[in-house]
């Protein structure tokens, strides 16, 4: 072989090789439409905003037959004392389906306790609720196939599918999915799917009298929530489990997880 | 090889065979890898139907002022503004057919949701008029003295 063949050969062969099969791949335009659907829930709670009346809580459970009685619940509402020395104590009696309404924190097994006024530096409520993640782990540990999310983001429980197992309750990070005293299946919150589905506003969003609850649409850049996850500090719950949660939320603290 | 060698193995491919004859009649059409991908979206599709189809029990303020207009347009323009009327008034699922009339709640547990006073220095709590329920006319019905359709204190 001559040198100037070796070398144009050298120069084809490298050039040829750089082109990743990938590259030459032809994109599928309904593959890129799956990935960047039009619709996707996204849901917004502004703490400043909430005043721990609790009636997120009894909404939701009226609306998706959920017993009041029995110690589960779809959302709950959390109460965040920090007070001056640093020391956190927080509770959630009933999951605030009754609201707040005594200065007594629960604390379960060691009874109640009052915080001083002049002890307090800072407190608040924090509502919390499914997290409808873009990866959520509680989907992926099914091993039936009873859980799912949809193309819009609503992560959902088939209810005939739904051995109850259990495995999806533990794998939650954030504690958010529970059996169903009556349906003896995994139950969740689901974004109201049958109210937004159709048009409608969540049922804790629309019982709320303060705004701190929102849904709306993350894809959709003049929507209010979307506008305000874009342009506005907002975090998230437990980041660092790589779940990607779509609840974002306005004022967190480094206390609440 | 003799006979009985293979007999066991008959048996697993007779037992397999059954079980993917169940599988075909018990495993429903909708049922595969949807949009979500096989990790996030294997499921029987029309259960995302069936969520739809779950029926809603809030109907909101809307669905009220077909009827009470006159009520709702009262509230309106009061400090109550905000709070819709099924949160006081009960779901109207059903309403006004089957129950021709709702319950409503007027209980002290009800108002003191709010109007509890609290101490929440970070939070919208602290902005309401709140009052110790355990001291504040303990015996009586809020709504005895306050209107909760026009709670402003002047007009008492």
């Amino acid at each position: 072989m001559k040198r100037r063949d070796f070398m144009k050969n050298t120069a084809m062969f490298v050039a040829g090789a750089s082109v990743s099969l990938s590259a030459l791949e032809l994109i599928d335009p309904q593959e890129v439409l799956a990935a960047n659907p039009e619709l996707r829930w996204g849901f917004l709670v502004d703490t400043h905003k909430c005043v721990g009346c609790g009636l997120c809580v009894k909404a939701c459970k009226i609306e998706n037959d959920i017993p009041l009685e029995a110690n589960v619940t779809r959302t709950w509402v959390e109460r965040y004392v920090i007070k001056k020395d640093g020391e956190v104590v927080m509770d959630s009696p009933k999951g605030a389906l009754n609201g707040y309404t005594s200065k007594l924190l629960d604390q379960n097994k060691s009874g109640m306790r009052e915080v001083a006024d002049k002890d307090i530096a800072q407190a608040f409520f924090v509502p919390k609720l499914c997290n409808h993640c873009e990866t959520p782990v509680c989907v992926q540990v099914c091993p039936v196939g009873a859980t799912y999310q949809t193309a819009d983001g609503a992560v959902l429980v088939d209810r005939k599918w739904c051995i109850g197992c259990g495995y999806c309750i533990m794998g939650c990070p954030y504690g958010v999915r529970f059996f169903h005293p009556i349906e003896h299946v995994a139950d969740k919150c689901t974004f109201c799917y049958h109210r937004i589905s159709n048009g409608g506003n969540t049922a804790c969003a629309q019982a709320c009298p303060f705004g701190a609850r929102k849904i709306g649409n993350l894809r959709d850049p003049n929507d209010p929530v979307a506008k305000t996850v874009m342009g506005q500090r907002v975090g998230v719950l437990r980041d660092e489990y790589g779940t990607k949660p779509q609840v974002f939320y306005i004022g967190l603290n480094k206390e609440v997880h | 090889m003799k006979k009985h060698v293979w007999r066991p193995l008959y048996v697993v491919l007779g037992l397999i065979g059954c079980i993917l004859v169940f599988r075909m009649f018990y495993i429903p059409d909708d049922f595969g890898t949807h949009d979500r991908g096989y990790t996030f979206g294997y499921h029987r599709l029309s259960n995302e139907q069936e969520w739809k189809e779950y029926p809603a029990k809030y109907k909101g303020t809307e669905y009220c002022k077909d009827c009470h207009s006159e009520k709702v347009e009262s509230v309106a323009g009061s400090q109550h503004a905000m709070i819709s009327c099924e949160n006081c008034h009960g779901a109207a699922f059903g309403h006004p057919e089957e129950p021709a009339k709702l319950t409503i709640d007027r209980s002290r547990d009800l108002c003191i949701r709010c109007h509890s006073a609290l101490y929440m220095p970070t939070s919208g709590r602290n902005d309401i008029p709140g009052i110790d329920p355990a001291q504040h006319n303990v015996d009586s019905e809020c709504s005895e003295c306050h209107n909760p359709h026009n709670p402003s204190l002047e007009d008492m």
